[in-house]
């Protein structure tokens, strides 16, 4: 073990962040306050998953940390080797091992199962800072559900383009109640996180909120009758397993603007290559 | 063929000795040690306590020497380590009215009972560089300083005012004021809630919005009623023992600015007041914080929104602090193809059907 | 002298862990409504079952206001919480939490229900001594496949509770080792 408690927080800290949980599982969708800690990385890189993934483990717990849907890119091999050095838990990149997950920007492709929690790193909670930057005004939003500026907004948007314009972190009604922002996910994630049978919880660090969705959550991406949402990705086949049906890279291949597509989620890719699934 | 952006850990792993080696500087050049940079970095050592909100003068030296001179990475590292402190208890509010000042001065009054104290300031100082520091690092010995930062009675210039009722009185409400580092922030603030973010706040934020208000920005109007320097003691009230104890001494900057008077034909004229109190010696800190505290004030004393950046408290606070600012400002560096990618995708399609309207 | 020890005893013996595992199991009861869990490791004076003084191991500390019903306000009970967790104790409007039997916590339109700007400022019931026996009602909502059953004390008064959603309370059911619980958003039938 290291030199810190357990998961790096001090117990008090994790009280607070586990009733802040809590309160998030009663009220789904509505973001609770909660006094944010400086945490040993930077704010803007996963603060808040970080505090919220602490405050849950467990010894016994198998962490996955993703970015980008990959376990090797920078950030999730940074956070993951926090936990291991805070935390000491079994680490893992299999989606089915895993029983955290902590993510930035992706929801993995396997689908999840009721002994999971997936955490999510949120930058900016609120769905209506665009449209509006003032928190007094937002809670209130919130309070009455006067949702109309983000309809206009959308509406704007099919006029203006034919179609709503927004690729990802699309608004998201929770259990016909609030309007959540689901995290820079792109939006053909947005599904997975309906009747989603793990718990999901999601933390924002810098703006100092946590929210949360139980399980079997109603999660609604928000879109009009004669526009309904449609959850888009690269009309191609991953380049190594084939897949048809996961989220998609382009990448670049050389200088005169080559390109392929590839899974975005490397487990997911990883496995299908194998033949698994 | 595809090469995946693999090999994370390695790549982490590699820029992190690279970076213990330029931290280190040529073999050749004597390490700086810690001490030096305390006692002859002072000024830098004052700010990354102030920012950081840790009045820890070789901790602060440490993290200016970890963070190679960046003194917001300095600011930051010391943040990180003042979140695993535990709390043992408030202390008693401390009297700076019993300050053993090293540098007081008035702008409002030419003489003031205590005496102006300049002390060491770089006011008044020609900025030429001394190439002599650059030869050998030795200036010609000065005579031992007297009256070194020595026990002065030095009662508060602005008491003098308030005195004659010519200042508002500010009286203590007696609420124990809130801790943005243990509650999360509300909206709007109460004015101790707001000072305690600007004394964390970023000097250059600070000074920038001060400067503003300077130039018309919600301007208002002020005077430098009194800055003192010098170390306070701290004290904390023992419930076991019924009565304080001191724990030590830490040095502050004070800033009481003469401000805007506020009345009407009912009320008699008042002047008004800014207030700055910051770690170390940070002067321009404290005077911007004062400036900035009272640009806040502008709805307690009925006047007008002017619309100014100083006076939007939601905008001052939400954006003073340096360590979130630069977090988020240099998160945009972290991958962000996933989003990209849907961007992307929407623009493509979205040409392709005003190609097909065309 | 070994009375007070008896009576300080029951706390955790690896805090940290075993705080960390008590939190995952109410997290599991709160965001599955109607399973009924396992929950041990803190110990009380009586009539605290181990469940509920596990929940205030792992939940309560000096900020926290608690309020304690008269089925728990005892000497012993006052002691305990003083030396493990050092909640105030509090009447009921003021409570983040309150603990006591179903029939002590009434009224419960004395608990903070949240306000529309701030709806999780609203009380946590750790109702002790529950009967897990008694007639079923049906849960709907959040956190629930389809639908769930959980024995509770009065429909009526969790089905007034969840009317007012967004703002109520939420309530823990505890009895011995076992945890159960509802937020606001469940609807029971």
């Amino acid at each position: 073990m290291s030199d810190y408690n357990f998961a790096y927080l001090d117990e008090d800290t994790k009280r607070m962040i586990r009733r802040a949980i809590l309160k998030g599982i009663a009220v789904p969708g509505y973001q609770v306050p909660f006094a944010s800690r400086e945490m040993p990385m930077p704010y803007g890189w996963g603060t808040g998953g970080v505090q919220v993934t602490a405050a849950t483990l467990v010894p016994e717990d198998v962490l996955k940390v993703i970015d980008q849907g990959a376990d090797d890119t920078t950030n999730a091999v940074s956070i993951r080797k926090f936990f291991q050095k805070t935390a000491a838990v079994a680490v893992t990149e299999r989606t089915r091992e895993a029983t955290v997950i902590q993510t930035r920007h992706r929801v993995p492709e396997m689908p999840l199962t009721q002994d999971q929690i997936l955490v999510y790193q949120v930058p900016i909670p609120e769905p209506m800072r665009f449209l509006e930057p003032r928190e007094t005004e937002t809670r209130r939003i919130h309070a009455l559900a006067d949702y109309g500026l983000m309809q206009v907004r959308l509406y704007e948007d099919i006029a203006r383009h034919g179609e709503i314009a927004t690729s990802y972190a699309y608004p998201v009604e929770v259990a016909g109640r609030y309007v959540m922002d689901p995290s820079p996910i792109p939006k053909f994630d947005n599904p997975k996180l309906d009747d989603c049978p793990a718990i999901q919880l999601f933390g924002a660090g810098r703006e100092q909120r946590i929210y949360a969705l139980p399980p079997f959550t109603r999660v609604r991406s928000l879109d009009f009758d004669d526009h309904p949402f449609v959850a888009s990705k690269a009309d191609h086949a991953c380049a190594i397993c084939g897949s048809t049906t996961s989220y998609l890279d382009e990448v670049i291949t050389d200088d005169a603007g080559g390109r392929m597509f590839v899974c975005s989620d490397t487990d997911y890719c990883a496995e299908m290559a194998e033949g698994g699934a | 063929m595809y090469v995946a952006v693999k090999g994370g850990e390695r790549a982490i792993d590699a820029a992190h000795d690279w970076l213990g080696r330029a931290h280190r500087g040529p073999a050749e050049q004597a390490p700086l040690d810690t001490a030096q940079i305390r006692d002859q970095m002072a000024l830098a050592v004052a700010r990354v306590m102030a920012e950081g909100s840790l009045y820890d003068p070789d901790l602060a030296a440490l993290a200016i020497k970890q963070a190679r001179g960046d003194l917001i990475e300095a600011i930051f590292l010391i943040r990180a380590y003042r979140t695993t402190l535990p709390r043992l208890g408030a202390s008693a509010a401390v009297d700076t009215g019993a300050m053993r000042v090293k540098r007081r001065v008035s702008a409002t009054f030419k003489d003031i009972p205590g005496g102006q104290v300049l002390g060491p300031t770089f006011d008044y100082t020609h900025r030429l560089l001394d190439f002599r520091l650059m030869a050998d690092g030795e200036l010609p010995a000065t005579p031992p300083a007297t009256g070194d930062g020595a026990a002065l009675h030095a009662p508060h210039v602005l008491g003098f005012l308030n005195r004659d009722g010519l200042i508002e009185d500010t009286p203590d409400d007696g609420k124990e004021p809130g801790d943005l580092t243990r509650e999360p922030m509300e909206l709007p603030a109460d004015r101790a809630l707001r000072l305690q973010a600007l004394a964390r706040g970023d000097e250059g934020f600070l000074l920038g919005l001060a400067y503003s208000t300077q130039r018309g920005y919600a301007r208002n109007h002020a005077f430098v009623g009194e800055l003192r320097i010098g170390a306070v003691s701290v004290e904390m009230e023992i419930p076991e023992l019924g009565f304080a104890i001191e724990l030590g001494e830490v040095e502050v900057t004070e800033c009481e600015t003469v401000n805007q008077f506020k009345g009407s034909r009912t009320e008699p004229a008042q002047f008004t007041r800014g207030y700055g109190l910051t770690f170390g010696q940070t002067e321009r800190k404290a005077l911007s914080m004062a400036l900035v505290d009272r640009a806040l004030r502008w709805d307690e004393l009925g006047e007008d929104d002017q619309g100014a950046p100083a006076q939007d408290q939601e905008f001052v606070l939400s954006h003073c602090d340096n360590i979130q600012a630069t977090g988020f400002l240099e998160h945009i560096k972290l991958p962000h193809y996933v989003d990209f990618q849907a961007e992307l995708e929407l623009v493509r399609r979205l040409r392709a059907g005003a190609e097909d309207e065309a | 002298m070994n009375a007070p020890q008896t009576r300080l005893s029951g706390g955790f013996i690896t805090p940290a862990f075993d705080s960390a595992r008590g939190f995952r199991t109410i997290l599991s009861a709160m965001s599955r409504p109607g399973t009924v869990l396992d929950l041990a490791g803190g110990h009380g004076p009586a009539p605290l079952s181990d469940a509920a003084a596990t929940v205030l191991l792992v939940l309560c500390d000096r900020t926290t206001p608690l309020h304690l019903a008269p089925s728990h306000d005892t000497a012993d009970m006052r002691e305990w919480i003083a030396f493990h967790c050092a909640a105030p104790l509090v009447d009921a409007p003021d409570a983040a939490f309150a603990l006591g039997d179903w029939a002590a916590l009434q009224p419960l339109d004395r608990f903070a229900i949240g306000t529309p700007e701030y709806p999780d400022r609203a009380a946590t019931l750790i109702i002790d001594g529950h009967d897990f026996n008694a007639t079923p009602a049906w849960l709907f909502g959040p956190g629930i496949k389809d639908s769930a059953t959980l024995a509770l004390p009065k429909t009526a008064a969790f089905a007034a509770n969840h009317a007012r959603f967004p703002l109520g309370w939420d309530a823990i059911f505890t009895a011995g080792s076992r945890i159960a619980a509802l937020p606001r958003s469940t609807k029971v039938r």
